[in-house]
């Protein structure tokens, strides 16, 4: 007899009405004429770009729709039962005891006023499925599956005193300890650095293979879904555009747009080598303090030189955005010295130069609160060009409209607001407003980081064009190796404020390696089938060997 | 006639209570503007005999004195217009202004600004307002000057706390390495981001200096009689309540509708401007 399917979902159609003051209120579809099928101890990867309608979809499956939003077609089967027509009250039993949750943000999703047990076991007990007693118990019992550290007390910490990793965790266990048949993972590594995602991808996995579970797996990287899921889904623009076994999507991929997905990181820089002249940049023995006594930065040494890629990388917390803020001179160093084409830069902002600020830019990650949402694109852009060289009216308008040009934006965007354009566009538009000044060093804070693969893709060949073509300098800060491959000519490896590995790309990502870059280099998801198995096994092996 | 065009499309993207809102708004300031034509007679010259009901004479009845209340109220609405609005103007080019400097420059300059606010915040307004104008000469100017700075105090705790949330955006960061001035700072990149919530509390305050004044001239400091403004009218006309006659609820009555019209607009056009997508 075959397995009966515990999740079946078809021809799902959910839309969202926009009701802008002014507008006529118009709807439109989220998700279109989406189907699928799942049984117990099975994955399905939802995969796709912002705005596929890949968590519409996950919280679909809970009975559940966003606020202006309404599931408006299709039926959703648990179990054989249609979820949709159930009445409220039923919905909300199923929600937690046979369907579960994980959200992307475990430090969002946990009430920092109570304690991780007792919001752990909330589901459970509420349901009346077990006793509070029995609830604790087979909690501690999970925390020690999911290798939580001294898992006896693990539950009597409030979520502030555990990491982001063990969060997360803490979060599945949620999900698990009500004994749910299906669970909707909701991006739940996005957040984590890619040496926690690592332990966190594992516990999943082998939590679903553990209990039997059906599973969702809702993520916007191509490699991590790879390594969990049986089946994915790809999803563009709530329609899907190809579905298939993980094994036929990553490596005979049908449709243009999943082999966009899978190639996405072919692109590599070729490395140039350094130039035996005075580097453009120099920065000397750096130590810095946001509070003067506890040094975020120790003793930090690097130089660049003119029109070449350094790329500093490291995880949250390793000091490379405090680095950059030490460049600008928004952050005054404790001591150390920073050199710029041969002139030493005064450390606070007020005492530099308007020369020397112009030289060097910097663009930020968050497009979006890096332009004033008030100013026009071309008030954006043009300021820069008045302010460091007094060109003012036609001639002004007319050096815009050629910054837009070689952002491929064009004159059309001049008059428009941030909030008109895309993600990429605006993260465009910053890259022009660092242009206007013409500087021969540009500061990239994580650039790419907010923006979807294909669109970060095209924003870091853009860059790289644009060096090619004028010969800045990029100081590219980032936590992406992927992007550090493609882009850099040396590297810099940062781990908690001080410097690990300093070189030309070559050198730094060839062995032999320290133990830190080591571990960072294993952890980034590879486009492989049985990787997390096999980084998991040598790293069992390599502390066996210790 | 793009004004007209500009104005009509404003009015129907207000909702309902703020058309009724608008409206009866207009209806005092037109009065206020035309009061030498609109008024029936004299504002103090005595035409009848003391209260007198309501007729076709004297459409809201006399005063204490005899005079006409219609005409003293559309004279009235002159002077609460102008007192209560160029005291809050006054407020918010104060309160505004100190309040981005303390955000903006931070450290020293904020907390001596903020503490010296929170200084003039410690005295009750109202009896500061007392000692002060019982102190210097009664006049129009000093009216201003006292309520406009004594309200700043409140417009600066608000456009500080606006102010300081826009501060730590990147854009501003951004400004700052690109070597802006600090009144480039305040001007360009955070007074346009901070006029939603300014601007409803610019009508809020409107309406509280209504009351203010009235207060104060209810209590004797603030328009000096014969003069009239709406807070004196009730004073004026107090004493007939005992007797069973309305006239003091008149014009306290026109205070009340001229408040809750300026909260109805001022409520609309918040909810438009400050809504996600649609303001900007």
């Amino acid at each position: 007899m075959p397995v009966p399917h515990f999740l079946e979902v078809s021809n799902l159609e959910i839309t969202a009405s926009i009701n802008m003051p002014g507008d006529i209120p118009k709807k439109i579809t989220l998700v279109d004429n989406i189907s699928f099928k799942l049984k117990r101890g099975e994955v399905i990867g939802l995969i796709g770009e912002s705005g596929a309608g890949k968590s519409t979809i996950g919280l679909a499956a809970l009975g559940y729709a966003r606020s202006g939003c309404a599931i408006s077609g299709g039926s959703i089967k648990i179990n054989g039962t249609d979820i949709l027509q159930l009445p409220t009250k039923a919905r909300n039993k199923m929600r937690g005891t046979q369907v579960a949750y994980v959200a992307q943000s475990a430090a969002a999703a946990f009430n920092p006023a109570h304690r991780i047990s007792d919001q752990v076991i909330e589901e459970a007990v509420v349901h009346r499925l077990m006793s509070k007693t029995e609830a604790l118990a087979y909690a501690d019992d999970l925390y020690e599956k999911l290798g939580l550290p001294d898992p006896k007390n693990f539950g009597r910490r409030y979520p502030h005193q555990v990491s982001g990793g063990q969060l997360q965790r803490a979060m599945t266990v949620m999900a698990l300890c009500a004994k749910p048949d299906l669970i909707i993972f909701d991006e739940p590594t996005t957040a984590l650095d890619v040496t926690t995602q690592i332990e966190v991808l594992a516990t999943i996995k082998n939590a679903i293979k553990d209990t039997g579970v059906a599973a969702l797996y809702i993520t916007h990287d191509l490699a991590v879904v790879a390594q969990v899921s049986d089946y994915i889904m790809v999803l563009r623009h709530g329609k899907m555009v190809e579905f298939g076994s993980t094994d036929q999507i990553i490596n005979h991929a049908q449709q243009q747009y999943t082999q966009e997905l899978v190639s996405i990181r072919a692109m590599e820089k070729e490395e140039q080598a350094a130039p035996d002249s005075r580097p453009l940049l120099q920065v000397s023995h750096i130590d810095a303090a946001y509070d003067g006594l506890n040094k975020v930065l120790e003793d930090v040494t690097l130089h660049l030189h003119a029109g070449q890629t350094l790329s500093i990388v490291g995880e949250s917390g390793s000091g490379k955005s405090t680095l950059a803020r030490v460049i600008t001179g928004l952050l005054p160093p404790l001591q150390g010295s920073i050199v710029f084409n041969g002139i030493e830069l005064s450390a606070g902002l007020k005492n530099r130069d308007l020369e020397q600020l112009r030289e060097l830019q910097m663009i930020y990650q968050m497009a979006d609160v890096a332009m004033n949402p008030r100013h026009t694109i071309g008030q954006i852009i043009g300021r820069p060009i008045e302010f460091y060289h007094g060109t003012k009216g036609a001639q002004k308008r007319r050096e815009t409209i050629e910054l837009l040009d070689q952002i491929e934006l064009g004159e059309q965007y001049i008059d428009r607001y941030p909030a008109e354009l895309s993600g990429g566009q605006k993260q465009r538009v910053c890259i022009a407003r660092a242009l206007a000044a013409k500087p021969s060093l540009i500061i990239c804070d994580e650039v790419t980081s907010a923006l979807d693969p294909l669109v970060a893709d095209g924003i870091l060949q853009l860059l790289m064009d644009l060096q090619k073509e004028h010969n800045y300098a990029y100081l590219f800060i980032t936590h992406d190796l992927a992007t550090v491959k493609a882009i850099s000519d040396s590297i810099a490896v940062m781990y908690q404020g001080s410097l690990v590995r300093f070189g030309q790309k070559s050198k730094v990502l060839s062995p032999p390696f320290d133990d830190y870059t080591q571990m960072l280099l294993s952890s980034v998801p590879e486009m492989e089938l049985g990787w997390l198995e096999r980084i998991l096994a040598s790293r069992t092996m390599q502390s066996a060997d210790n | 006639m793009k004004f007209t065009d500009s104005l009509a499309k404003l009015v129907s993207n207000l909702s309902w209570a703020a058309r009724v809102g608008l409206f009866s708004l207009s209806v005092f300031a037109l009065a206020a503007l035309f009061a030498p034509i609109v008024s029936p007679y004299d504002p103090h010259e005595i035409v009848g005999d003391v209260w007198e009901p309501l007729s076709a004479n004297f459409l809201l009845g006399t005063d204490q004195l005899g005079r006409d209340l219609l005409s003293r109220l559309i004279y009235g609405a002159r002077n609460t217009f102008f007192i209560a609005g160029a005291a809050t103007l006054l407020s918010f080019f104060m309160g505004t202004f100190i309040g981005f400097l303390a955000a903006v420059s931070g450290g020293k300059t904020d907390q001596l600004l903020s503490r010296v606010n929170d200084l003039m915040m410690a005295i009750p307004t109202l009896i500061f307002a007392l000692v002060v104008l019982s102190v210097l000469p009664a006049n129009m100017i000093v009216l201003i000057l006292v309520m406009g700075i004594l309200d700043s105090t409140r417009v600066f705790r608000l456009s500080r706390a606006v102010a300081v949330d826009i501060v730590v955006m990147d854009f501003v960061e951004s400004a700052r390495l690109r070597g802006e001035k600090t009144l480039w700072i305040i001007f360009r990149e955070i007074l346009p981001n901070a006029l939603s919530p300014l601007f409803a509390e610019f009508g809020l305050r409107f309406a509280f200096a209504v009351l203010f004044l009235s207060t104060l001239s209810f209590l004797g400091l603030g328009i000096q009689p014969p003069d009239a403004d709406w807070g004196s009218m009730v004073k004026e006309n107090k004493d007939g309540i005992v007797f069973g006659i309305p006239a003091a609820l008149i014009p306290a009555a026109a205070i009340a509708i001229l408040t809750i019209s300026i909260n109805l607009v001022v409520d609309s056009i918040l909810s438009r401007t400050s809504s996600l997508k649609g303001g900007r």
